[in-house]
């Protein structure tokens, strides 16, 4: 009975992870896919710099996702990564490019447009193969026994492309309205006229998404259509217009704060869907939470020092987070 | 690229490549944030501007050196799955709780203070700043810890019970942490990455004193390596010895491969100095040897018995030759280290240490000798605890993810193709930094330099928050 409720416990710590992630280094790629909608140098210094002091404490929230689901659950873990292998690995190495972009890009000037050239593929790439792995999770994975029992190509489908457009364009939208929060003038207005394509971008494809996840299974379809689960699942679809109202409410009056918090619920509503269509599976559509869970004395172990850690790292990261509070001024750079 | 190899066979090179780029920066990232951190307490505590010069000039270069250890390191916590599925499943309830910790108590406190230290010091003031110095040179060496206990219950399993459906399940967490080979393991490796940087510093001092001698910074960072060495190379020779004995404890057949030891011997096995390992004949060509010495310093008694690789199943044998040859460059690096050390402490007896220019020329030729004897010593660890992944209990062959060789292949290729460009292009703009004179950086006070940025905080100037702005 114990053990039952470690692992819920464990996989909302695993999803709070992911969600963290998403919610952190989402407006950080978004940044990265904006950067060919600009070519002035001054401007994309300023871009960066609005992240620079915390992209990698916002990238270690990924590190956390994969060593804490090979801790706690290491048989989904073994499962979902040769699955997804070309996907992750595609994504493990645009990350490599994005990260020492931030680097090198200040280290040279001949070779600048290059790194910058990185800066936008490895962002680009990073957030399609995010999505496309969400993708091919929802869509489902096969399992014979304890290991993965598809061929090397099975991520790809209509579907898991949609996701992981669906994924960049959301996060480009994440980044345009970070931006035009943090930035001022003539670059803030520039940030502001791209937030619209992306916003209205973002909402056709989660709509678009919403619409095909309940047909891919009669689990999920149960979930969002037949009484009563429905009348709960209901919520998301409210609150999220609520939130989509917001964002462009916002956008129209010019607001700062709004479009870019409204922005993220569309993402944290999104992510509580996918959570309502999963659940109690780990790996759709036969790996159970419980069944993927690792032995108890495990669980246990690794709770103790999550419960004192994790919130220690949000208290010291949003300390990070307030000591940039405002704007970037690009007028007092010193390059 | 890879046409014809096995799956098992590219994934053990694609874990072995990675892995192999990832451990060069951190071994020079642990020991360059604790020496940014000495630097950094003398400042305060003399107001000597040289130490602050000295810390600014290495804290750019730490920075580009973390951002490609974190890049690197990334890569490594989803390999575990991708290649090695069967061993993550089987391993994980015991190995990944770790890691986890590694994560949540290592890197995200490394990632919090390295902003503040970068840039924080005028944001902060000397105290916090300090502190955070000192927070991130700590997380870099907690990291260390737990991996190692990671990787040192590979080689040694302890604490542990099977399952079921095989998976080693948790007993008792203490021993799992400090299993048998894990402090060994730990007190080497550290030392390894001290005595990697000081050998950086120390040819980055001497390159500097070759071009101008009367350079109060380069003087600084050269004795300051100097001593370093005199204290490091020794211990971590001791260390080695001890790690040596430890392993004829647990792992037997890896210190035959080390050794040579093809055949056993009754009384006395000797000290191979050098031979060429013939696998087919099993038996080591054109050997060099100092008869009985290899047992005095395994086992302190010249005429103790030795059992040979003759003794051991051909299928649970390591390669030999890539063993035998590693512990070799490792060692023989172990030593010209400390011929380098005692040179310069004799010069310093002598008071010509800033003049001696054939002990600064030979300095700079040891600089990179650090990462390769790093190389060589996890090269030696890794490969003769084959073919198990759990020494004893896994093999590697049974330790594979269920994926397609062309999978592999085409992944090996883009990791080898990314890493040579990516890393390539940072050595290079490291030993630029490296090539600059400490002066020539002070005197520019960073202006053209361009900010650092790897989770630093922004020099940018940020003007005071309105009151609308939460963020
Ligand atoms: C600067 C680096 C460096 C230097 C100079 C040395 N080592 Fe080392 N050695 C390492 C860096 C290293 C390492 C990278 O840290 C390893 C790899 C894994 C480990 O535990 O430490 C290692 C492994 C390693 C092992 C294998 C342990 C195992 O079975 O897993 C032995 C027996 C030694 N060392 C012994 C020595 C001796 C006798 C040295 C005397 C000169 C020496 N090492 C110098
Ligand atoms: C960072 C320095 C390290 C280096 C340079 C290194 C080097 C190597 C090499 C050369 C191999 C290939 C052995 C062979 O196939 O014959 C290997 C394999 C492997 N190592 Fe390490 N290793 C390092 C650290 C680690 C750590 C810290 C872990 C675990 C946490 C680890 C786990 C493994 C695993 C799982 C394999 C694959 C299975 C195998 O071939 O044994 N290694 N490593
Ligand atoms: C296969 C084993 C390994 C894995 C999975 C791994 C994983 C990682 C990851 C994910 C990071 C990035 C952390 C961040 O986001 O800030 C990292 C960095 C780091 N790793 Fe590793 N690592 C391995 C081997 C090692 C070894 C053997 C050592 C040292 C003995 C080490 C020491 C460090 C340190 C000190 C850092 C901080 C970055 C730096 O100093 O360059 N790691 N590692």
């Amino acid at each position: 009975m114990f053990g039952f409720e470690l692992s819920f416990i464990w996989a909302g710590i695993i999803a709070f992870a992911v969600l963290t992630y998403v919610v952190l280094d989402g407006f950080d790629l978004g940044i990265g896919l904006l950067f060919p909608l600009t070519d002035d140098e001054e401007e994309r210094s300023v871009m960066m710099n609005s992240v620079s002091p915390v992209w990698d404490g916002n990238e270690t929230w990924l590190v956390l996702g994969g060593g804490g689901l090979f801790a706690v659950f290491p048989l989904a873990y073994a499962i979902v990564m040769p699955a997804l292998y070309m996907p992750i690995i595609l994504m493990l190495l645009a990350l490599v490019f994005r990260g020492v972009a931030f680097e090198y890009r200040w280290r040279t000037e001949r070779w600048k447009p290059l790194w910058d050239m990185a800066f936008f593929g490895g962002s680009l790439t990073a957030a399609m193969c995010q999505g496309i792995a969400l993708g091919a999770l929802v869509q489902g994975i096969e399992i014979e026994g304890r290991a993965y029992a598809g061929g090397w190509w099975d991520w790809l489908t209509p579907f898991s492309v949609l996701c992981g457009v669906a994924v960049t364009i959301g996060y480009a939208m994440l980044g345009a309205t970070w931006l035009n929060m943090k930035l001022e003038g003539r670059i803030q207005r520039h940030m502001h006229s791209l937030a619209w394509p992306f916003a209205i971008g973002t909402v056709i494809c989660m709509g678009a998404v919403s619409i095909w996840t309940p047909f891919l299974d009669s689990v999920y379809f149960s979930r969002w259509f037949s009484w009563p689960q429905a009348a709960w699942s209901a919520v998301v679809p409210v609150l999220l217009a609520g939130a989509v109202a917001g964002l462009f409410f916002g956008l129209r009056k010019k607001q700062e704060v709004r479009p870019f918090l409204c922005a993220q619920a569309l993402f944290v509503l999104g992510f509580i869907g996918i959570g309502i269509s999963f659940y109690p599976m780990m790996v759709p559509p036969s790996l159970s939470i419980v069944d993927a869970a690792a032995p108890d004395e495990s669980l246990r172990f690794a709770l103790v020092g999550t419960v004192v850690l994790v919130p220690m790292i949000l208290i010291y990261t949003a300390y990070a987070y307030w000591v940039f509070r405002g704007k970037v001024d690009p007028a007092e750079g010193y390059h | 690229m890879f046409d014809g190899f096995s799956a098992e066979l590219l994934a053990r090179f694609q874990f072995a490549f990675t892995v192999s780029f990832h451990i060069i920066f951190p071994a020079f990232s642990i020991g360059l944030a604790s020496y940014l951190a000495v630097l950094n307490a003398l400042w305060l505590k003399t107001g000597n501007e040289t130490y602050k010069v000295l810390f600014e000039y290495w804290k750019k270069i730490f920075a580009v050196a973390f951002a490609m250890g974190v890049v690197s390191g990334i890569v490594m916590s989803y390999q575990f799955g991708t290649n090695w599925s069967v061993f993550s499943d089987l391993a994980g309830p015991v190995i990944g709780p770790l890691m986890a910790y590694e994560v949540l108590s290592a890197f995200f406190l490394e990632a919090g203070f390295l902003g503040i230290m970068l840039f924080g010091r005028e944001r902060v003031g000397p105290g916090l700043h300090m502190l955070a110095t000192a927070v991130v040179a700590f997380g870099t060496l907690l990291s260390a810890t737990w991996i190692l206990s990671v990787n040192s219950w590979m080689h040694t399993p302890a604490g542990f019970s099977i399952n079921e459906v095989g998976q080693f399940v948790p007993e008792d967490w203490w021993a799992i942490v400090f299993n048998p080979s894990f402090p060994y393991r730990l007190v080497h490796m550290v030392l390894a990455a001290y005595l990697t940087t000081a050998l950086v510093v120390g040819a980055v001092g001497a390159l500097h004193l070759l071009r101008d001698r009367y350079d109060m910074a380069s003087r600084k960072m050269f004795s300051m390596a100097m001593w370093m060495l005199i204290v490091t190379t020794p211990l971590q020779i001791v260390a080695g010895d001890f790690h040596g004995i430890n392993t004829l404890e647990h792992q037997p057949a890896k210190i035959m491969a080390m050794e040579g030891h093809y055949k056993s011997y009754e009384d006395g096995a000797p000290l191979y100095l050098f031979g060429i390992p013939n696998a087919e004949e099993k038996r080591l060509d054109y050997a060099v040897a100092i008869p009985k010495l290899g047992s005095f310093i395994l086992k302190h008694d010249f005429n103790a018995p030795m059992p040979g690789l003759d003794t051991i199943p051909d299928d649970e044998e390591p390669p030999v030759a890539i063993v035998f040859f590693s512990f070799r460059i490792m060692v023989g690096l172990g030593f010209a280290m400390l011929g380098l050390a005692g040179w310069a402490l004799v010069q310093r007896l002598r008071g010509r240490i800033y003049e001696a220019t054939w002990l600064h020329r030979a300095a700079v030729v040891m600089g990179p000798t650090g990462f390769i004897a790093v190389l060589a010593g996890w090269v030696t660890t890794e490969v003769g605890r084959q073919p198990y992944t759990v020494y004893g209990l896994m093999r590697t062959s049974d330790s594979l993810s269920p994926i397609e060789a062309p999978a592999v292949a085409a992944s090996l290729t883009a990791f080898i193709i990314v890493y040579f460009f990516v890393f390539g292009a940072g050595t290079y703009y490291l030993l630029r930094m490296m090539y600059k004179p400490v002066k020539e950086i002070s005197k520019k006070a960073f202006r053209d330099e361009g900010p650092i940025r790897t989770s630093g905080i922004t020099p940018i100037a940020q003007r005071l928050p309105r009151d609308e702005e939460t963020a």
